[in-house]
């Protein structure tokens, strides 16, 4: 018999693997954070320099580059963890019930975190391989990196493509809406003086990190940024 | 009991016992008044069966004044029906419409089984309590509570979370059918109390793990729990169970 020590025991319990997902959660939020400042640089207008000049730093500097490991191992336990909550939360109810009246208690996006999160891990599936992948895969290749700016161009050229980061953009945009405050929820961070700041933050950062990721495609298609 | 004129549709599952399969059943009701409880349109519903000579049909049901917790039904899709705050027995017809179609389940939990009809076996919560929602006293008697003195606000929480009444209706709600809201309650109203702190590290880890061992699900943050709640149990009691169980869990001597 494996003799499970406490911290084990701790985070399969389900209140410890509610505190990997909000703290993994929380960790790619500070992700986006950083994603999102980055590609904003876009909007100088300015052919890409501004971007590139990022890009590049993001691309090349060690400390970024090992973080991005951990930023991977971020994504995979997130999954992972989901995956297993779904799994026992589901168990718990063998039976379902004929009639439901759910929207009376709860809001559906509350309730739709797994699919929400399957729909952004398909598009962060097809994202990965416009982008990120072929990027890394050529530095590993070759040692150069590519020209992401105007990958970015051509990439958005296609309306199919701009519809499909659109929509990953709302998903995400429901996502962080429930998750963000969730999260502090399930940290036990629930007070009168921060419940206000926290659920301000969440709405403003589930609405503008979304809405700015959206603007991208949409201003290369549409030729605000060349 | 005065006589009413409201005719209802009821469509209410019947299961004879946890090994068998259960199914709906429709009953016509007729003269039913809107000033009775839901509890006591159910009787007569009964008695119409009795008559009939079949199979009156099983309910919970104790103090009918919720405050037992008993009474325990499904009722269009809400746990205690539509009205907010309030236990079945407490709902009146007049919440519903002549002429309604009322569809009546147990609660739905791999945790709360079926025995009969409407009757769900709720032991699994017993067994939580019987794992650390409790202060000892292993001498004596208890003391005077009034000897401890304990500031308004502290005595306000705890008794806001004391009011739950462990009716199950948080565990139905929760999509996960999750016990967080019950058992956050139980913590907070001893965590909150000076009577509760010798225990207190140790009654986070053990109630969790009774919680966890009984098979209900983890909690989402969907609120529902709270929403349907009849006593109004808050969501942040949940947060405070996180907090004494993590706590807890890094603080306390038991490997
Ligand atoms: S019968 Fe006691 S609360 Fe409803």
């Amino acid at each position: 018999m494996i003799v499970m020590s406490w911290f084990t025991q701790t985070l399969t319990s389900s209140i410890g693997k509610k505190l990997i997902m909000a703290l993994t959660g929380l960790f790619l939020i500070s992700f986006l954070v950083i994603h999102a400042a980055i590609n904003a640089m876009i909007f100088y207008n300015d052919g890409g320099e501004t971007f590139s000049h990022w890009g590049h730093f993001m691309g090349t500097n060690p400390i970024i580059r090992t973080l991005e490991i951990g930023l991977v191992l971020g994504f995979l336990f997130h999954i992972y963890d989901g995956l297993m909550l779904t799994k026992t939360n589901r168990a718990a109810r063998p039976v379902s019930y004929a009639s439901r009246n759910a929207n009376a208690n709860s809001t559906w996006y509350s309730r739709s975190m797994g699919l929400l999160g399957t729909i952004i891990l398909i598009f962060l599936v097809i994202h990965t391989s416009h982008f990120w992948i072929p990027n890394r895969t050529n530095q590993f290749a070759t040692g150069e990196e590519l020209d992401l700016y105007n990958m970015m161009l051509t990439t958005f050229q296609n309306p199919w493509v701009v519809l499909i980061y659109v929509a990953g953009c709302f998903s995400l945009f429901w996502h962080l809406l429930h998750g963000f405050k969730s999260a502090f929820q399930t940290l036990g961070l629930y007070h009168v003086k921060y419940n206000g700041l926290i659920a301000f933050l969440g709405t403003a950062f589930s609405i503008v990190v979304p809405l700015l990721f959206a603007l991208m495609p949409i201003a290369m298609y549409l030729g605000w940024v060349k | 009991m005065s006589e009413g004129n409201m005719r209802l549709t009821l469509k209410v599952w019947r299961q004879s016992n946890s090994n068998t399969e259960g199914g709906f059943e429709n009953y016509q009701l007729e003269g039913i008044s809107p000033d009775m409880s839901f509890l006591e349109m159910f009787d007569v519903l009964n008695e119409q069966l009795v008559e009939a000579k079949q199979e009156p049909v099983a309910f919970d049901h104790d103090c009918r004044e919720g405050i037992c917790g008993m009474c325990s039904m499904h009722i269009n899709g809400q746990p205690h029906g539509p009205l907010q705050g309030v236990t079945t027995c407490q709902l009146h017809m007049r919440s519903f419409k002549d002429g309604d179609t009322i569809v009546v389940e147990p609660w739905r939990a791999g945790s709360f089984p079926v025995i009969k009809d409407l009757v769900v076996a709720r032991d699994a919560f017993d067994r939580i309590m019987a794992a650390g929602g409790f202060v000892s006293v292993n001498t004596g008697n208890a003391q005077d509570a009034n000897n401890l003195p304990i500031p308004k606000e502290a005595a306000d929480d705890a008794f806001a979370a004391a009011a739950c009444i462990g009716c199950g209706a948080c565990v139905a709600a929760c999509k996960n059918a999750s016990a967080m809201l019950f058992v956050s309650a139980k913590i907070s109203q001893l965590a909150l109390l000076p009577q509760g702190q010798a225990e207190r590290k140790i009654r986070a880890e053990k109630m969790v793990a009774q919680m966890d061992s009984e098979g209900f699900g983890a909690c989402t943050n969907t609120g529902a729990c709270s929403a349907e709640c009849p006593k109004g149990i808050t969501f942040d009691n949940i947060a405070r169970m996180n907090r004494e169980y993590l706590g807890a869990k890094l603080s306390s001597t038991n490997v």
